[in-house]
This record gives structure tokens, sequence and C-alpha cells, in this order.
């Protein structure tokens, strides 16, 4: 009895009672940083941002007029705009794509066959150049990629120089120099955003039993057939999510479309522009609500096609 | 004669560990197989072997008389009913029991016929809609066992396939795979380290330890007539009397056995020609329900008696710390190989 008492001493202890017999209590506790976090300060600016999508920019005083419009949307659909929006949304498509199989067959190396130290090596490497400042990683590549580089020098030793000039006259994919062409500036974000598409579909090869393979393959499956009915369906959600982080940062990326790559704008330098150099938020805004709609419209597809039917 | 599955001097052998050491066997086309072992002695890797997950390090596999090394498992005509049921969590139980059939290029109509049919055989008739995170174990367990039979194989692989399940339904699917295996009338080969689920539902059982077979008998001759310590301790209960122990009793440091249900309670006296005995004190007693269970000590060796509840009120049985004679009929003990 006098343990007992001697226990209920103290306030803590007699608070950390009180949470256990109202978990409720517990769990609001829990939740309210979090949640304030999360709604007041996070989605509260975004939609606060979205709502100055549809204020007024005056032309000529270089003021946002809260008066609702809907012309920065009509805006979007103008020719240079248009043309900005579908410029970045087939490059966040073409670096989405390449992701997926540059970093399908790593993450099931580090998900079915490393193991310990292995793993471990695998998962630094990944992430390794994260840790590395981007702006750092996004000049490096203007260096290695630059006439006199060290690409270039392999190209010209491989004898293969006239090949790439060809290349790089073809539209939409060249550029006067690698470091100012499409296709530089896409093994750019490619290289900086892969680790966003190794590591969640590692994280559902992972979550796979070895025993559905081999059940898979006691069926009768052919090792194709087992990927194809099998292993596929179960790491799709992880390309989702991996294909999500690669699709919506190319598409707000405002750094590596000013620093590599030929002229012409990208949502992200568009919105930097409204915002920072010229002040006219709405229209800002408006970019902003592009990515948004566009991840909304593929997750829907992707639910439709049952992406999401082994969750 | 051909065999459903012969091991001749088959090794797994993985770094140091001899997962599979040296195993000869044969299964007949037909029968009920049991591998029963403890944790690590080498069933499972067997069963592995034969459904061809595993290759062997040394020796011959023959599935059918027709040599399995380097055949994987999906062109063997043999199916596998996982420990974890390995049901294809984002297929409907249709599609999951219709999988090999599918793999096979069989039409869509005539697989989801055959699909249902299998259902039927494990009594889940109109289950096809659902996923597998919507049935309970034993309805798994029973998806699991549709989706191996409907490829008609001619071995069925089961490895530990009742391990999940509680105590009730065990018994219960215990006797649908008896009666299941006498329908079908293929080669089933079960794993488990259950020895009683090994006896009650087997043709013959092989007893595995430290990757080794020491034993492969029916049942009853398994219990009855253990050949090694290792079976008679493993296979229902036994005192395994070893070393100068034995010599004390028998005259010879030769091991043996001798089953808790032939040992009677002496109190006094010269032991008969035909049985042999030994002196203890009484440790324990516990209650069974039909049986009482007495543990006497003797030496360092702890006796095993089995009493009949029925035939002895509470009298009858010895009270703890007391000292009494045990007896058994000689017939009754088997002389063992040390194992």
């Amino acid at each position: 009895m006098s343990t007992l008492s001697m226990r209920q001493h103290g306030v803590l202890r007699s608070f950390s009672n009180l949470l256990y017999r109202r978990s409720n209590l517990y769990l609001l506790l829990l939740l309210v940083p979090p949640l304030l976090w999360f709604g007041v300060v996070y989605l509260g600016s975004l939609f606060a941002l979205l709502g100055q999508s549809f204020y007024t920019f005056d032309d000529f005083t270089m003021s946002v007029l809260p008066e609702f419009t809907l012309a920065n949307y009509k805006n979007l659909f103008e020719i240079a705009n248009a043309d900005i929006v579908l410029r970045t949304f087939f490059m966040a498509v073409a670096v989405t794509i390449a992701s997926i199989f540059l970093a399908f067959p790593m993450a099931y190396y580090m998900a079915r066959y490393a193991s310990g130290v292995e793993k471990g090596f695998f998962y630094v490497a990944v992430m390794l150049p994260m840790w590395a400042s981007y702006i750092v990683k996004a000049y490096g590549w203007t260096v290695i990629l630059a006439k006199g580089g060290i690409v270039y020098w392999v190209i010209d030793r491989l004898g293969l120089t006239q090949g790439l000039e060809a290349f790089l006259a073809l539209p939409y994919v060249g550029g006067n120099t690698l470091s100012t062409s499409h296709i530089g500036r896409f093994m750019v974000f490619t290289y900086i955003w892969l680790p966003f598409m190794i590591l969640p579909i590692q994280a559902a090869l992972e979550r796979v039993p070895p025993s559905l393979l081999q059940a898979s393959a006691d069926l009768g499956a052919r090792p194709a057939q087992t990927f194809r009915n099998v292993l596929l369906p179960l790491a799709i959600p992880g390309v989702i999510a991996g294909s999500i982080f690669t699709f919506s940062l190319t598409l707000g990326d405002y750094i590596i479309p000013q620093l590599i790559g030929p002229s012409g704008l990208f949502i992200g330098t568009m919105v930097y522009t409204m915002q920072g150099s010229i002040g006219n938020i709405p229209m800002a805004a408006a970019f902003t609500v592009v990515p948004i709609v566009l991840i909304g419209i593929y997750l829907n597809l992707a639910k439709r096609l049952g992406a999401f039917d082994a969750l | 004669m051909t065999f459903a599955v012969e091991f001749t001097q088959v090794s797994r052998i993985f770094g140091q560990t001899r997962a599979v050491d040296n195993v000869s066997v044969q299964v007949r086309e037909g029968e009920f197989f049991s591998m029963l072992g403890p944790s690590g002695s080498g069933k499972t890797t067997s069963l592995r072997l034969i459904a061809g997950f595993e290759q062997p390090s040394t020796g011959s596999i023959r599935i059918f008389g027709q040599e399995a090394a380097g055949v994987p498992p999906y062109e063997r005509d043999v199916n596998t009913v996982f420990q974890d049921y390995a049901l294809f969590p984002h297929m409907n139980i249709r599609d999951n029991v219709a999988y090999g059939l599918m793999v096979k290029g069989i039409g869509k109509t005539e697989r989801e016929r055959k699909a249902e049919e299998a259902l039927e055989m494990v009594a889940l008739p109109g289950y096809g809609d659902r996923k597998p995170g919507q049935l309970s174990g034993g309805q798994r367990q029973r998806v699991a066992l549709a989706r191996a039979l409907v490829n008609q194989p001619r071995v069925l692989l089961l490895d530990e396939p009742l391990g999940a399940l509680d105590l009730k339904l065990r018994e219960q699917m215990q006797v649908e795979l008896k009666t299941l295996h006498r329908k079908l009338g293929i080669t089933f080969i079960y794993v488990t380290h259950d020895q009683g689920e090994a006896l009650s539902m087997s043709d013959r059982v092989a007893v595995f330890n430290n990757g080794r077979i020491e034993q492969v008998d029916a049942p009853k001759l398994l219990y009855t007539r253990p050949k090694t310590t290792f079976v008679a301790d493993f296979v229902g209960t036994a005192n395994v009397i070893t070393g100068a122990l034995a010599e004390r009793i028998t005259g010879q440091t030769q091991p043996f056995s001798i089953r808790p249900e032939h040992i009677s309670f002496a109190t006094t006296g010269e032991l008969p020609a035909d049985r042999l005995g030994v002196a203890g004190e009484v440790a324990d007693v516990q209650y069974h329900g039909a049986t009482s269970r007495v543990e006497v000590q003797v030496e360092q060796k702890l006796f095993a008696v089995m009493v009949a509840n029925q035939d002895a009120d509470d009298h009858a049985l010895p009270v703890i710390g007391s000292q009494v004679q045990l007896s058994w009929p000689v017939s009754a003990m088997v002389m063992l190989q040390a194992g």
C-alpha cells in the first residue's frame, strides 16, 4: 500500500497516469503541434496563395488588388505562358520516365540482394549526393557539360564529336553546347532527383515477401511472368510515390533551368520572376496551381488504373 | 520401381552449415510422407530442394525418375503450400487460384471454372471476388491449398501449413487434408515440427536431425520401435536412459527407451524376471485430465510416468517427496543407438 502511494507522488507521474487513463487527451497532445503546423502554417499558407491567384494585378500601379478575377488563369493559356507550362511538363515527364528506368534495377538489387554492409553502402551512395548543396551540384554540372569540360573530352577521345554535334542539332533535345542543351538540362534534373525515385521503389520492393515470388515460380510462372504479374504490381505504389517526387520537383524547380540548358522559362522560373522581380503574386499563384492540378490528374489516373490495389 | 521423389546422397551446404547432410530417401507414389524434425534440422530445406527453390550442393534428386538438378521451379510438376500461404495480395481469390493456369496460357473462362471447382473442393465456393486480406487464417490456408491443387500436381509439398492456425482449426484441417489426400491419390510431402501431427496423418515419417535423417518408418513403428535416442525422445514422450544409469538398470551401457505409459509403481519386493525397474523420489505430479503425469527423480534423470486417471483415484497417485519403485516389462523397452 505504501509503495503504491509512493509511486503516485510527483506531478510528472500523476500527469503520465492521467494520460494513460485518458488516451484521447494523450492523442490530442500528440497531434496538436503537427496539426497546427500542417493545418495552419502549411496548408493555410498554401490556400492563402491559391486564394491570391484570383486577385487582380494592376499593371499600371504594379499593385495587387483584392478583387476577384479569372484573368490570371486565362493568362496561363496565352501562347507564351502555355509554352512555359508545356516545356516544363514534358521535361518533368521525361525526367520521371528516365528516373523510373534507372532507379528500378538499383532499387531491386538493394531490396532483394544487398544485405548488411553492402546495403548500408547503397543507402549512403544513394543519399550522399543529397547531402551536398544542390546549387553546388548544379553548378558542377555546368562545368562538366561545358565545352572543354570532361564530357566533351571523353567524347572527343572516343572520336564521337561529330555524332554529338549532330545530336545537339536536333530540335527539342539539342542546343548550342551540352551545358546549354535540353538534353543537358534533362541529365542534370535526372541526376538530382534520382534518389527520390530509388528510395520509394526500394521500400516497396522490400515489403514484397520472397515467398510470393517463389509461389509464383512454383505455380509455373517464368521469371518474366513473375515480374509482370507479381513484382511489378506490388512495386507500382513505390513507383507512383517516386514519380510524384520527380515530377513535382521538376515542375517546381527554378534553379536548374537557369543554370543549365537553353533559354526559355520554366514554371518555377516564371513563378520566381512574377513574384520576385515583378511582384505579380496573383500570376505567380496561378502558375503554382498548374503542378497541383497536374499531380492531381496523375494520381487520379493511377488510381483508376489500379495502381493502389495492392495497398 | 520409380519413386515420386528420390534423394540419393543429397547435401545442401550454406557456407559452413550442412543444412542437408548426405540424405538418401525415397518417397513412394501416392503416399502421405512427412518430414519431421526440430527447426534447423533440414526438413524445410529438403522440401525446398524438391520444389526447386534450392539446388543440391552434391547428390541427385529425382522426381518420378527424372533428374531435377538444374530444373527451375516453374518447370517442375510439383506445387507448394507455403507456411505463410503466400497469397498474392493484389489479386482476388479467383485470380490467386487461377494463377497457375493463367501463366500456362489457359483461357479465362476455363481457368475461372477450374478455380471455382478448386474453391468448392476446399469448401470456399463463391469466395472468388474477395481479396486475401478479407479472409481468416484458416480460409487463406484453404485458398493456398486450392491454388496448388488446381494445377493437378503429381506431388503436393506442404511446408508447415497448419503452423499458424489455432488448435481446433488445426485438428479440423488435419482431417480435411487427410480426406483430400485419399480423394486425390497424389503424393503429399508434409513438413512439420509437430510429432503428433506427423504421427496422425502420415503413411510414413522421416525424422530429421542436424541435416540428417535418423529414421524413416510408419508412425506406429516410429513410436514403438525408435532406432535412435533422438527419435525416441522427439517422437512422443519417452524416458531415454543412457550411460551409467542404463548400465545400473540393464547391466550394459547401450541406451534404451521406455515410454511413460509402460511404467508402473511397485511399492516393495523383488521384481519378477520379466520386469526391470529402479527406485526414485517423486518430484512432481501433474493432472492432465484423462491421465496424470508423475515425475520421478532417479539420480540425475527425471522419469516420466503416465497414470490413467480412470484406474486410479487420488490415493493411488504417489505423494510428492515419497520414495517409489518404478518397474516396467522388459518387452516394452527399446534398445537404441546413440544419436
